[in-house]
């Protein structure tokens, strides 16, 4: 049975509140935690695989070129090497997120450092890196590489602008302006766990171990790439190490390791070194960001402007999406929004976590605090009074908006009354204290999803699905979903994840997994709950279910006896629909935070951090709270030191390792607070969640930049704010 | 990784077979990496963590010997270390990461390679990995690197915290000699500036090893260590200074001064410390001292902010240290 639902209004019925076994919204620990902690749970290269053996990637050591020839016969006779696959069908990058289709493939055409041109394939993996190293590459590089952003002719597609009304009158007519141009570097997803991939060929049948978040378009993404059947395809990843973006799409490696095991007869794994994963997977691109804001007396926005460059390979759709959310951040009837792309020799641009309002919302929020200080008034008091009625781009109601209540709760917790407003105030010893505030916004999504719920006759449930746990907690909340619709204990409900052969969810991307898949598990369990009434003999609204146990009325029976001898099994399928055209969907919060900066040499540390977020239904308190200091953990890295760095001359990526590109460590981690608000938004889906993963991070490093201005006086428009951006505004 | 012999050594006479291609390995936090990545590639490999060299005793003249083995985390909490020495405590628990510091140990963290990204990547030119090839840094990504002792061949620097700490204290190093024969080295004496051979970093030939370092008596006076960096923990200094100033009725009377992050050595400037012995503390002798310092600095794009950053860090350090 399939219970089906596409989402074209509000679901104002709110079923979860009337269920009794309270375990969504508790703080339920990951059921997969302990096995991660002892090393029980085998990411994708640790899969135990007899006759396994290794490949390694060997990449490009040019930007731009054609690969001519490599030293095959040298290389393969060094010890325990087994094959060189160097083949059209490798992939030049990785699939951007929900391609569904093989990315650009080939080994010959090289359009950035680092692109994987071959595999090594050896008995060991220290063979196999030996050799891949030892490889002679004969590459001809006839055409000069496209390194810098502002060097080549930007396109500018027409799709991405837009303009609304008069915003050069608007600037003109403005009391209060701001017109300032920001950048921002590249930045890499670098997930703990790197790119790695275990293929099994069985005849026709291949079989991949992968570190994937999306596998019903990884298995099509594979299948395309080899030319083969999908049926034919299998992908397992119950497990993945962190992705934020970078395994949406399938990657080289996975390719690789097919072509090796079948040539080979063999198992091959292929995981990326370190390198590799900063090199071959994506990166966030880099932003140039122009912002123009017009205000009147009261500080009240007329005008927005918000043009963008941004980079990316030839060949790629994707663009950074910058303005994602300034279409409804703020009032202002007269708007330019518009992007340029330039066509660089750079690893290839995709989704890195919030994609666009992660680098958009963070910009424009560092435009609000110019304008807020130019105009006098309270930064938070700014934002309260562009808080839009309605849609003001769509001329659409919001579904639900709490940005206001965030900025009160957030400055309530945070202590902002306390605050300075004069830059240059505070001082703590040599240490120049400044407090800083940000909004956040996030779109919010929903995906077609399917899960299948399986109550057997012994009273546990099981669930299963393709959907992936990434680390945020997939596992956890889809058991208290089943857990409070089914009256079950946590202990009696068993979540599958993350295999091709189970009902397709809707992937890890976009913060859209909780509530896509979610759904599907509650629609299943609506399913059987309409089958266990009818064996209760009464109405499904009439049943609870708690503990095990069948109440109707004042009759009570254990819900095992209800069940047929067979187990009882449901499907729901969730789709989008018209609901998402016919409101404005999005996630807010209110960021503050207090940094210290040395008048001695410029080095900037956050003192503490306080997030306020409105994301619908909360479903797992400590897991939600999880994913948003997260999120305020990459702010800190994104205002304060991450930034990949490209060598003007050969295009490479200097810093490929955890040494020098610079993530924040627990030291350079505060006290953070998170405030979860209480909102049901019935527009978003039955469940009333919104996705949370991401907006933690849209707009949190502006309040540590911000903060930074307060306590210094110096505005960095140049992420990251490293101490030598700062050091020449500080007093000698 | 390239295939390599491995040789337990178990005392120090074993090592004299060492060859050029040979590679001592201790706590192995920085070789076991740079030989993933082939940038250095040993064709035999002597371990020495068998060897009876993990003790800290107490010199005849009240100094202290640190056997080679000894790690950072062991070193860094040694209360006599904390209490007479503690410029080298700080200096230690300024490096790496608490799990770095348990590996390491004194004569790695001595001979670490330079972390230049030019250095660690075999498909860039760097004529320190492979003589002659250019150096990769100058008009590159070169944010890291040195802006004092460098040669038109090299602008790596040294990026270790113990040593510079060391320095500032006039620390000597035993080495046992291939021949067998024991020496002692003024840490100073122990590393070389690029020049036209930034291959070779020390005065240490193969067969040679360093069985401890001598810390000379405590003396008197203020011991700062002053490290600054990107990030709070686990990143190498942009800057950082050693002090060891006492000031004798308003007057300087020692200012051991050594510095990292600035050039391919820890860098110690004799002449800065002259301008400063013998006066009273100000603004004006301090700015005369980075004066002195910085005399002859070079940067090179990326690294220019080292400059005034060292300027400021070292008037900061004295001040503190003359309060």
């Amino acid at each position: 049975m399939t219970r089906h639902m596409k989402m074209d209004n509000a679901d104002t019925r709110r079923r979860l509140d009337d269920m009794v076994q309270g375990a969504v919204g508790a703080p339920l620990d990951r059921p997969d935690g302990p096995l991660k902690v002892t090393g029980a749970a085998h990411y994708a290269a640790e899969q135990p695989t007899d006759a396994l053996c290794y490949g390694v990637l060997v990449r490009a050591p040019a930007a731009k070129g054609r690969l001519l020839n490599m030293s095959t016969n040298a290389v393969m006779a060094l010890p325990g090497v087994l094959a060189i696959v160097s083949d059209e069908r490798m992939l030049r990058n990785p699939a951007q997120g929900t391609a569904n289709e093989a990315p650009v493939q080939g080994v010959h055409e090289i359009a950035y450092f680092g692109q994987p041109v071959a595999l090594v394939v050896a008995e060991t993996f220290e063979q196999a890196r030996h050799a891949a190293q030892a490889l002679q590459l004969h590459i001809e590089t006839t055409d000069e590489a496209a390194l810098d952003p502002l060097a080549v002719e930007p396109e500018i597609p027409e799709d991405k602008q837009s303009s609304m009304g008069d915003l050069d009158a608007a600037m003109k007519n403005a009391v209060y302006r701001v017109d300032e141009t920001y950048t921002t570097p590249s930045h890499s997803s670098a997930p703990m766990e790197p790119h790695a991939s275990i293929a099994q060929w069985e005849g026709e049948q291949l079989t991949l171990r992968g570190s994937y978040q999306m596998l019903k378009y990884n298995r099509n993404e594979l299948a395309d790439s080899l030319g083969i059947e999908p049926k034919n395809v299998r992908i397992l990843a119950p497990y993945v190490g962190g992705g934020f973006g970078s395994k949406l799409g399938i990657a080289p490696e996975a390719v690789a390791a097919a072509l090796a095991a079948k040539k080979l007869s063999r198992p091959v794994s292929v995981a990326m070194t370190r390198p590799h994963v900063f090199e071959t997977t994506m990166r966030r691109s880099e932003t140039r960001q122009r912002v123009r804001l017009a205000a009147d007396a009261q500080g009240r926005l007329t005008g927005i402007g918000h043009e963008t460059l941004v980079s990316n390979l030839p060949g790629e759709r994707f663009a950074e999406p910058v303005t994602q959310a300034t279409a409804f951040m703020y009032r202002g009837e007269n708007r330019i929004i518009g992007q340029k792309i330039a066509r660089l020799n750079r690893t290839c641009a995709g989704s890195v976590r919030a994609p666009g309002e992660a680098v958009g919302v963070t910009i424009v929020e560092n435009a609000m605090d110019e304008l807020a200080e130019q105009a006098g008034i309270d930064p938070v008091e700014l934002r309260k009074r562009n808080i839009p009625e309605e849609d003001p781009t769509r001329q659409v109601p919001f579904s639900s908006h709490k940005l206001a209540e965030a900025l009160d709760a957030g400055a309530r917790g945070f202590g902002w009354e306390k605050r300075n407003a004069i830059p240059k105030q505070v001082r703590d010893g040599e240490w120049m204290i400044g407090m800083g505030m940000a909004s956040a916004f996030r779109v919010n999504m929903l995906k077609e999803a399917q899960a299948r719920v399986r109550l057997n006759a012994n009273g546990t449930a099981e669930i299963e699905s393709d959907q992936t746990d990434i680390g945020t907690g997939t596992y956890a909340i889809l058991t208290q979903i089943a857990c409070d619709m089914l009256g079950l204990a946590p202990e009696n409900v068993t979540v599958r994840l993350g295999d091709t052969d189970l009902p397709p969810g809707s992937g890890s991307g976009g913060s859209f997994g909780a509530a896509s898949n979610g759904t599907a598990v509650f629609l299943a369990c609506e399913e059987l709950r309409l089958q266990l009434a009818t064996a209760a003999g009464c109405a499904e609204p009439d049943l609870t279910l708690k503990d095990g146990k069948a109440i109707v009325g004042n009759r009570q029976v254990i819900i095992a006896e209800l069940l047929p001898s067979t187990a009882l099994e449901a499907t729901g399928h969730i789709e989008p629909g018209d609901a998402s055209s016919k409101v404005r969907q999005a996630t807010y919060g209110a960021y503050f935070a207090e940094v210290a900066v040395s008048a001695i040499t410029g080095e900037t540390r956050v003192r503490r951090m306080t997030g306020a977020f409105a994301a619908g239904r909360i479903l797992n308190a400590k897991t939600a709270r999880s994913q948003c200091l997260g999120g305020m953990v990459w702010g800190i890295g994104m205002a304060l030191t991450e930034a990949l760095e490209f060598d003007p001359r050969y295009g490479q990526i200097a810093n490929h390792d955890f040494a020098e590109y610079h993530i924040p460590v627990n030291a350079d981690v505060p006290q953070i607070d998170v405030i979860l608000l209480e909102e049901h938004d019935d527009w978003a889906n039955p469940l009333q969640a919104k996705g949370l993963g991401e907006l933690g991070i849209c707009g949190a490093g502006a309040a540590i930049t911000n903060a930074i201005y307060n306590a210094t006086g110096v505005r960095v428009r140049d992420y990251p704010a490293t101490l030598d951006k700062i050091l020449p505004g500080l007093e000698t | 990784m390239k295939p390599f012999a491995y040789d337990r050594a178990t005392h120090p006479s074993d090592i004299a077979f060492a060859d050029a291609g040979a590679a001592i390995i201790a706590g192995g936090t920085n070789l076991l990496d740079l030989m993933k990545l082939e940038v250095m590639t040993p064709d035999r490999l002597f371990d020495i963590n068998r060897m009876d060299l993990s003790s800290i005793q107490q010199t005849e003249n009240g100094g202290l010997k640190v056997e080679t083995l000894v790690t950072n985390s062991d070193l860094a909490a040694d209360m006599r270390v904390r209490q007479h020495w503690p410029v080298l405590s700080r200096a230690l628990l300024a490096g790496a990461s608490g799990q770095l510091r348990n590996k390491a140990t004194t004569g790695g963290n001595l001979l670490q390679r330079t972390r230049c990204h030019y250095f660690y990547d075999t498909a860039m030119p760097c004529n320190k990995r492979e003589p002659g090839s250019g150096c990769g840094a100058m008009g590159g990504v070169n944010r890291i690197n040195a802006v004092l002792g460098t040669s038109d061949k090299c602008i790596a620097t040294h990026p270790s915290d113990m040593a510079v700490a060391l320095r500032a204290l006039g620390a000597t190093v035993e080495v046992r000699k291939k021949s067998g024969a024991v020496q002692s080295l003024p840490l100073g004496t122990l590393y070389v500036l690029p020049g036209d051979t930034p291959e070779r970093e020390t005065v240490l030939e193969a067969g040679d090893l360093i069985t401890a370092v001598c810390l000379p008596p405590p003396v008197k006076g203020r011991q700062i260590y002053r490290k600054v960096r990107d990030r709070a923990s686990y990143a190498f200094a942009l800057v950082s200074v050693a002090a060891v100033v006492e000031v004798v009725d308003g007057k300087i009377a020692r200012a051991d001064l050594a510095f990292g992050g600035l050039a391919p050595v820890p860098w110690r400037d004799g002449a800065v410390e002259e301008l400063l012995i013998g006066n009273a503390p100000s603004t004006s002798l301090f700015d005369a001292a980075a004066d002195q310092l910085l005399r002859t600095a070079k940067g090179h794009g990326g690294n220019d902010f080292k400059i005034p950053l060292a300027r400021r860090t070292l008037k900061a350090v004295l001040e503190e240290a003359t309060r």
